[in-house]
């Protein structure tokens, strides 16, 4: 479970993107994560083929916990959760697996001796490294399915298990050999346990239940698509479809509200669910806040500056270039502020980057964190990449894009975690000035206030101007003021040549 | 345009920017900015909206006549 952000200190799985087996790709989406202020999809952090699946969807975990295996699809799944391996990965052991059972993970041969529960090896690190310990094998099986023939299983034994699934087989008097495994290779996991004991619960992504829920969709009716036969959203919405009408409203979730009639019922679970669970997601995103802030406020050393910033020529720029252009592609006084920040801190780096271990560290290019408030209350501050290198255009449609999912709840784990400096805009409501809490570890955060008409003294007269309160919250640990002043003074002279944004 | 048209197009536009509000309990002559809690990323998606629904381009200058509802229906109607 990555971090995704100082706020955070668990998440739940909501969806897995992928099953094992699958091949993937370094960056490719794995897993949507919930973390209380969005739904994100996370990526890989390394090429190769998903071993296993630890943590199943619907699970709420800390931070850290490992949430899937990722081997490269050659030899046998280093175990995390399941306890010991047989035997060390090393040098012999790729080899001899790849002799006997070319596709098979070592464990999940079906051979009549038990991976030794008597000589126990320390569990795997949390993030196995198979390439490092396993000498190329000349051909790559292609992974799974083909069982071997030849060694045939002299015994017909169940397919073999982690001692600890045994183990929980036992104390829950569940018999593996009538188990169906779903794990790669037919592996019986500690789910198929735990879902033994129980009267058959359809399997399903917490998605799909809660819209089975919200539409009347009785899942033991639902055939499903996804991994091992599970449920997913889509299936349910194709029952749902289907039957053209709500069926029976799912009785456990609803006992609350005793219903009159079958089809009013799904419309008032709905409603009757959505509230405590808004209020819910409120609570868990004020605490996050909490957490953030209080942690900044608690180690970080704020210093303020605050400048006025005349924006009449940029304004007058602003104009002129959006009358010529389709409405679409109009942009507003925000991407001027946030482009010329970006640009401020690619002259002022002391400003962007992280503190760290009592050291700062540089950011490797300019991530503009936009703090967004979302509708329902709460705020979020996803990076735009690369800010300092777009164009205006560009950056503006960035700005709405993320704007979108953020509201959406739909952001990307690198949004989460990279941005470097954040600004707040407070924009066109309200107040003229905002002094900003740092969001750790950057040490830097920018605040916009209202472009107001205010007087203003120009070469000895007063005239009235448009213009704008720019603040700077930094780190007295990263940074002095000296330092901070610069960065005020690019952004004001930045705003006042707009052509070069 | 009548006046209904304009009404329904505004009235269309602004729920898809606020998809939670209760645009029919609105006052034709409330500020719907500030009713509606709309930052300047809404207020540019409701014009883009209306600009492509009216066939009207709405510049940057007739701002001011979308502040109230009736502002606006007044506004379109006159000049679609």
């Amino acid at each position: 479970m990555p971090s995704l952000g100082a706020d955070m200190e668990s998440g739940t799985v909501i969806e897995w993107l992928v099953k094992p087996g699958d091949r993937i790709g370094r960056g490719e989406p794995i897993a949507l994560i919930d973390t209380d202020k969005a739904v994100i999809e996370v990526e890989s952090f390394q090429s190769g083929v998903i071993e296993a699946v630890l943590v199943e969807a619907g699970s709420r975990v800390p931070v850290g916990t490992p949430l899937a295996l990722i081997g490269d699809g050659r030899q046998a799944a280093p175990s995390v959760q399941e306890g010991p391996t047989p035997e060390p990965p090393s040098a012999e052991t790729p080899e001899a697996s790849a002799v006997e059972t070319p596709a098979l993970p070592v464990r999940e041969k079906p051979t009549p001796e038990p991976p030794a529960a008597e000589a126990p090896e320390p569990p795997a690190a949390e993030v196995p490294a198979p390439e490092t310990s396993a000498p190329p094998v000349p051909e790559t099986p292609v992974p799974v399915m083909s069982v071997p023939e030849t060694p045939a299983p002299p015994v017909p034994a169940p397919p073999v298990t982690s001692p600890l699934v045994r183990h929980l087989a036992e104390e829950r008097h569940v018999d593996l050999a009538a188990l169906h495994g779903t794990g790669p290779g037919g592996r019986i996991t500690r789910s198929d346990v735990e879902h033994a004991g129980r009267p058959s619960r359809p399997k399903a992504s917490p998605l799909a239940r809660r819209l089975a829920r919200d539409l009347g969709v009785d899942l033991a009716d639902v055939p499903g698509t996804g991994r091992t036969g599970a449920i997913r959203a889509d299936d349910v919405r194709r029952a749902a479809s289907r039957t053209g009408e709500p069926a029976r409203a799912v009785p456990e979730k609803s006992r609350a509200m005793p219903e009159k009639s079958a089809k009013a019922a799904p419309d008032r679970v709905a409603k009757g669910r959505a509230r405590p669970e808004a209020a819910r997601r409120q609570r868990a995103m004020r605490q996050a806040i909490a957490r953030a802030m209080a942690r900044s406020k608690r180690e970080i050393p704020h210093y303020y500056l605050a400048t006025t910033v005349d924006m009449s020529t940029a304004l007058a720029w602003l104009r002129e270039r959006n009358r010529d252009l389709p409405v679409a592609r109009r942009l507003l006084p925000a991407a001027l502020l946030l482009k010329a920040s970006a640009l401020a801190a690619r002259e002022v780096p002391a400003l962007n980057g992280f503190w760290i271990d009592d050291a700062f560290a540089p950011g490797r290019a300019v991530h503009l964190g936009v703090a967004v408030s979302l509708k329902g209350g709460g705020l979020i501050a996803p990076a735009l990449h690369g800010a300092a290198d777009l164009a205006l255009d560009d950056l503006m449609a960035g700005l709405k894009d993320l704007v979108a999912r953020s509201r959406a709840g739909r952001l990307r784990q690198a949004e989460m975690t990279e941005a470097t400096i954040t600004v707040t805009n407070l924009g066109d409501q309200g107040v003229q000035t905002v002094h900003g809490v740092i969001y750790p570890p950057q040490v830097a955060l920018v605040g916009f206030g209202k472009i107001v008409d205010r007087p203003w003294a120009v070469d000895g007269l007063l005239g009235v101007r448009p213009l704008v309160e720019v603040t700077l919250a930094a780190d007295h640990r990263a940074t002095d003021g000296y330092t901070g002043s610069r960065f005020l003074s690019a952004v004001d002279r930045l705003l006042n040549h707009p052509e070069e944004l | 345009m009548t006046p209904q048209q304009a009404r329904e197009l505004i009235t269309d536009a602004l729920s898809q920017v606020a998809p939670d509000a209760d645009i029919g309990a609105l006052a034709p002559d409330a500020d719907f900015r500030d009713v509606l809690e709309l930052d300047s990323l809404d207020f540019l998606n409701f014009v883009e909206t209306l600009s492509d629904a009216s066939g009207y381009r709405i510049d940057e200058d007739d701002y001011p006549e979308f502040a109230t509802v009736a502002s606006g229906v007044e506004f379109l109607a006159k000049r679609v």
